[in-house]
């Protein structure tokens, strides 16, 4: 029953949407172009084009900040950080879910308000405490508190309610597996798939986390990729030559490009399950 | 924490206490890294703490002069007012979006592909996308501008961050353009989660496609548009990345923050926090504007609620 009206509708709508899909794509675009391009060229005219600076842009940037050391020190954040924060939140979550036990409920409750409060409050005191700790300018404080991710575990709890099978489990222990073996052996497999969306986007905020890195590190050499970008801001010898400006932003976005081709649905999923309860 | 209480069976006991190991680590970090820092900025707003040193009592001091802080007050509302632009257009947008594909006689496709895009620019690191902004809006040599020329918008190339009129805009679109994908994606899955039943309901009753609208979807979608408004509340009023690093003044023919324009709520707490080392004020600035977003939630879901009598 598609009338010509109702298509030609749909075909306007159709541009609007791919407008706005362009608007979302065009920056990174000209961020890839202008990479290529060398300064001058780049002051005295735009392009849709790539250039032919690609190496003299990477020869200049790397001459001012080594971005791979960035590039390696996210990794050493981000990757025990996202790892501690899946296999945390997944036992405390499952227990959570499974077991009876006091202070089940308050824990629940605390684990709300702490979603909800917003995280400056807490930027002053954690900061505080790193001094006293003497963990000023070391990576502990940006990877250990990834063992208590509440956002997390709310999530998780709900994802094991629904998908875990207390059957499976009284099987198991008539079988004699000790909990922490079954848990292990059993629940993990079943958790997979929700912990594996979890941990996508828990690697994003790793990654991109900007606050907390720039207050507690000193030392140039450990700075994060984020952190690192920001120093080219100051470097007058670089603000001559725009494209290596770029370029090293180009690095610092690429590899997320690569890994949002590849990862895409896990993290709209992700998205979707953290504001809807099904 | 686990008392032995004498149950009737004793293996329920001993799997309840593996409970309490399995949680003890998360239990342990929360209590060390979440719960104490919060209570701790608390305690030192009501002290005079440099940042080293001791930190002496000074009773509400702190809190009386964020109140006659006309400088925290001002930034306050150069937060409020990016916001209020930001959540303008990207919940905006997003309602657009959601209205375009959730109707029933256009049946628009292509939703997988249009949702993944519209959601990268989310992705990146703000790092990264204001720098890349700072250097495509640039005054003189800007991509954006010579563009603008090209197409004969304009005659001279526009100072879009160097004017107080355009500089908060732009941090407010940025913020738009970032996050409306987000709002979307939460907007959609709240109208993919509406049952079936109803539409199919409605088709056989004969509805037309805006009633079904504003009978079906928009009602459920309430609470989802509400989650989607606090949380951006809550993200908006903390504000900090974008306007900090758009603001830096290193850039090569834009001077950055205009008149302090674009001074944030949270850049102010910074400054006092980890630049000047007054960090019992900081602590202070910290929990006014918690105060600030809890009265204005506390609002909203009041105003939403008496709404459904």
């Amino acid at each position: 029953m598609t009338t010509t009206a109702t298509k030609i509708k749909k075909g306007i709508l159709y541009i609007c949407l791919t407008l706005l899909a362009a608007a979302c794509l065009l920056p990174f675009w000209l961020m890839i172009v202008n990479a290529t391009r060398s300064g001058v060229e780049i002051t005295h005219s735009f392009s849709f084009l790539p250039g032919k600076s690609l190496k003299d842009n990477w020869t200049a940037l790397f001459n001012y900040v080594n971005l791979f050391q960035g590039f390696w020190n996210s990794i050493k954040v981000a990757v025990p950080a996202t790892l501690l924060t899946a296999y945390f939140s997944a036992i405390t979550a499952y227990a959570m879910a499974i077991y009876k036990f006091k202070g089940n409920n308050t824990l629940f409750k605390v684990i709300i308000i702490f979603m909800m409060i917003p995280a400056q409050l807490s930027l002053i005191g954690f900061y505080n405490l790193c001094q006293k700790l003497h963990l000023v300018d070391s990576y502990i404080p940006l990877i250990l508190p990834a063992i208590a991710a509440p956002g997390i575990v709310f999530f998780l709890r709900q994802y094991v309610q629904s998908t875990l099978s207390k059957a499976l489990l009284e099987a198991a222990r008539i079988d004699g597996a000790s909990e922490l073996r079954i848990f292990h052996k059993i629940v993990l497999p079943i958790m997979a798939p929700g912990i594996a969306t979890m941990s996508i986007g828990s690697f994003i905020g790793n990654w991109n986390n900007y606050l907390v890195p720039l207050i507690l590190l000193n030392t140039p050499n450990k700075m994060t990729l984020p952190v690192m970008i920001t120093t080219l801001n100051a470097a007058t010898d670089l603000q001559k030559n725009q494209g290596a400006i770029y370029l090293g932003v180009a690095i610092s976005v690429v590899p997320i490009l690569i890994v949002f081709c590849f990862c895409s649905k896990y993290i709209i999923s992700s998205i979707s399950a953290g504001s809807v309860k099904e | 924490m686990a008392k032995n209480k004498v149950m009737a069976k004793p293996k329920k006991r001993d799997r309840n206490n593996t409970a309490y190991l399995f949680v003890l680590p998360f239990v342990i970090v929360f209590l060390v890294f979440s719960v104490y820092p919060v209570f701790r900025t608390l305690y030192l707003s009501f002290t005079n703490y440099k940042g080293y040193g001791d930190a002496v009592w000074a009773g509400i001091d702190n809190y009386k002069r964020v109140l006659t802080d006309k400088f925290f007050w001002r930034d306050l509302g150069n937060t409020i007012k990016i916001w209020g632009v930001n959540i303008i257009v990207q919940l905006g947008l997003a309602f657009l979006l959601t209205i375009v594909f959730s109707d029933i006689k256009y049946k628009m496709r292509g939703l997988a592909v249009f949702r993944a895009i519209y959601y990268l620019p989310n992705l990146i690191a703000c790092t990264s996308v204001a720098f890349l902004f700072k250097t495509l809006l640039d005054w003189k040599y800007g991509t954006f501008n010579q563009i603008l020329v090209a197409m004969g918008l304009t005659k001279t190339p526009i100072n879009w961050l160097g004017q107080t009129t355009t500089a908060p805009m732009i941090v407010a679109l940025l913020g738009a353009w970032m996050w409306f994908g987000n709002s979307f994606i939460v907007l959609m899955a709240g109208v993919q989660g509406i049952p079936k039943d109803y539409y199919e309901a409605a088709a056989i009753d004969g509805a037309g496609r805006w009633k079904v609208f504003f009978k079906i979807t928009l009602p459920l979608l309430k609470p989802i548009l509400l989650y989607v408004f606090i949380t951006s509340l809550i993200g908006g009023l903390q504000l900090f990345d974008l306007p900090f690093l758009i603001n830096g003044t290193a850039g090569a023919s834009t001077a950055g923050d205009p008149a302090g324009t674009l001074q944030t709520a949270v850049m102010y707490l910074y400054k006092f926090g980890f630049e000047t080392h007054q960090v019992g004020y900081a602590s202070a600035i910290a929990y006014t504007l918690f105060f600030i977003i809890l009265i204005v939630s506390l609002i909203q879901f009041k105003l939403l609620d008496t709404k459904e009598d």
